[in-house]
């Protein structure tokens, strides 16, 4: 007995600091976007087809108003509540004193300036696919936002989850860097894989989770079921949605489905964004939905 | 005398009942047709918007009679007075169907507005559907985001 308990003793600190190395935040990447030239005028599209207002636009805004991106919109969970925090160039508030190298680890990284994990209720776990030119012309576009000048509100999430170090844990189940769909036929499906993986995020609403919050990647664009407890966000792949290639794009620009209904709710806000996108991205996006399995 | 009495009172009694149950039954149909009249509305609105559609998604081939015909009745479709369609208690849930949020009474300038922003669109659309087919297909985005726009706000969801 006298022998097993430093042996034990010893594995929990060893299984301790590991626990603690796994856990540790990404370093910042001091020279990330070196020798880059920012682009603000790209960097719009990119903040449209990354959805940046859908999220933090305060709650009820319309139209230009929506370019203050001051935060607020509440996302219920399994988890707890979060609120999206301001991001607005707002010194104090928001972003304005953050570095580039600070920005892309936030948004690539899911880590914040102070080192801190951020919850995946933000879409890192797309982002991360983000090329280091659109973070780039994104950084620019963002200072050129109005400012916000009130604060983020706090999150309410109970322990376990507001254990923040818990989420590099989590990181190293969900933070899959791999494409889903690993091999991209053509140049158009590839960036319609960027897109949707990437950018656009779509997997964050028409994939299920795991109990833990992790998208099942087996179940990839399947749909799931509606965080907000009422009805279910269709699957998009395939075998789920029969819809036509130039059905899908006029989706995208003018939201019409085959059946000139509308899109409804939160699509309706990603259809906004689409539409200011160029066709050859709307039908790449397209390209990709219908090179899925099942097709 | 006290007879007397009581059997006027039921007399009344069941005339009243009768008389409310003619008033209900009379003014649940009319309920049920108005929401049947605006479903109706709304088929004719789709179904133009489906032929415009069609031209701009490369199914069908390029018309101009065809499609400012199409834009011209949409345009029409997207005009009818609200007074003999939207009918006070036809939301949902009031009349089987019927998927009117209540905001469509309590906002009632809010919803006009809206619907004007369709008309805005679908005047636009006469003209472009009759100019080319980029035109036809630039003018499918307002009259995409009038519908959904009219639709986040005052539909409710599916039944």
């Amino acid at each position: 007995m006298r022998r097993v308990i430093p042996v034990l003793l010893g594995c929990a600190t060893l299984g301790a600091a590991l626990g603690w190395v796994i856990t540790r935040p990404d370093p910042l990447e001091q020279s990330y976007g070196a020798g880059l030239t920012p682009d603000p005028e790209a960097g719009a599209l990119v903040f449209a087809a990354g959805g940046c207002v859908s999220c933090h636009a305060a709650p009820e805004s319309e139209g230009e108003e929506m370019l203050v991106l001051a935060g607020g919109l509440p996302f219920p969970s399994d988890f707890g509540t979060f609120h999206a925090p301001n991001i607005s160039p707002d010194p104090t508030h928001g972003i304005g004193d953050w570095t580039l190298p600070e920005f892309a680890r936030a948004v690539t990284r899911g880590v914040s300036p102070e080192g801190q994990h951020y919850y995946p209720a933000f879409p890192y776990t797309a982002y991360q696919h983000l090329a280091p030119q659109d973070v780039v012309n994104l950084f620019a576009y963002m200072q050129t936002l109005p400012i916000a000048d009130v604060p983020s509100l706090p999150h309410e999430v109970g322990f376990p989850f507001n254990i923040r170090r818990g989420l590099g844990a989590w990181k190293v189940m969900f933070f899959n860097e791999d494409f889903v769909l690993a091999n991209a036929s053509d140049v158009e499906v590839e960036r319609g894989r960027y897109l949707v993986e990437g950018l656009a995020h779509c997997g964050e609403c028409h994939t299920p989770r795991n109990a833990l919050g992790g998208l099942e990647q087996d179940a990839w664009l399947t749909g799931a079921p509606n965080p907000s407890g009422k009805g279910r966000i269709p699957g998009i792949t395939p075998a789920h949605l029969e819809w036509s290639k130039a059905d899908l794009v006029e989706y995208f620009t003018s939201g019409f489905t085959p059946e000139y209904d509308s899109a409804g709710g939160e699509m309706a806000e990603v259809v906004s964004n689409l539409a200011q996108l160029p066709e050859s991205d709307r039908e790449a996006i397209a390209a990709y939905l219908k090179a899925l399995p099942g097709g | 005398m006290h007879l007397t009495k009581s059997i006027t009172a039921i007399g009344i009694g069941a005339a009243m009942i009768a008389t409310a149950g003619f008033a209900a039954s009379h003014s649940e149909k009319a309920a049920s047709d108005a929401v049947n009249a605006r479903h109706a509305q709304m088929q004719l609105i789709a179904y133009h918007t489906g032929i415009l559609g069609g031209m701009a998604k490369g199914e069908t081939e390029y018309n101009a009679d065809m499609a400012t015909a199409a834009a011209t009745n949409l345009h029409a479709a997207a005009g009818f007075t609200p007074d003999t369609l939207w009918l006070e208690g036809t939301e949902q849930g009031a009349v089987e169907g019927s998927r009117a949020k209540a905001e469509i009474w309590s906002d009632s300038e809010g919803f006009s507005d809206a619907f004007m922003a369709l008309e805005t669109a679908s005047a636009d659309m006469i003209e472009a559907a009759g100019t080319d087919l980029d035109a036809l297909k630039a003018g499918m985005g307002a009259v995409g985001k009038a519908c959904g726009a009219c639709h986040d706000d005052y539909r409710g969801p599916k039944n």
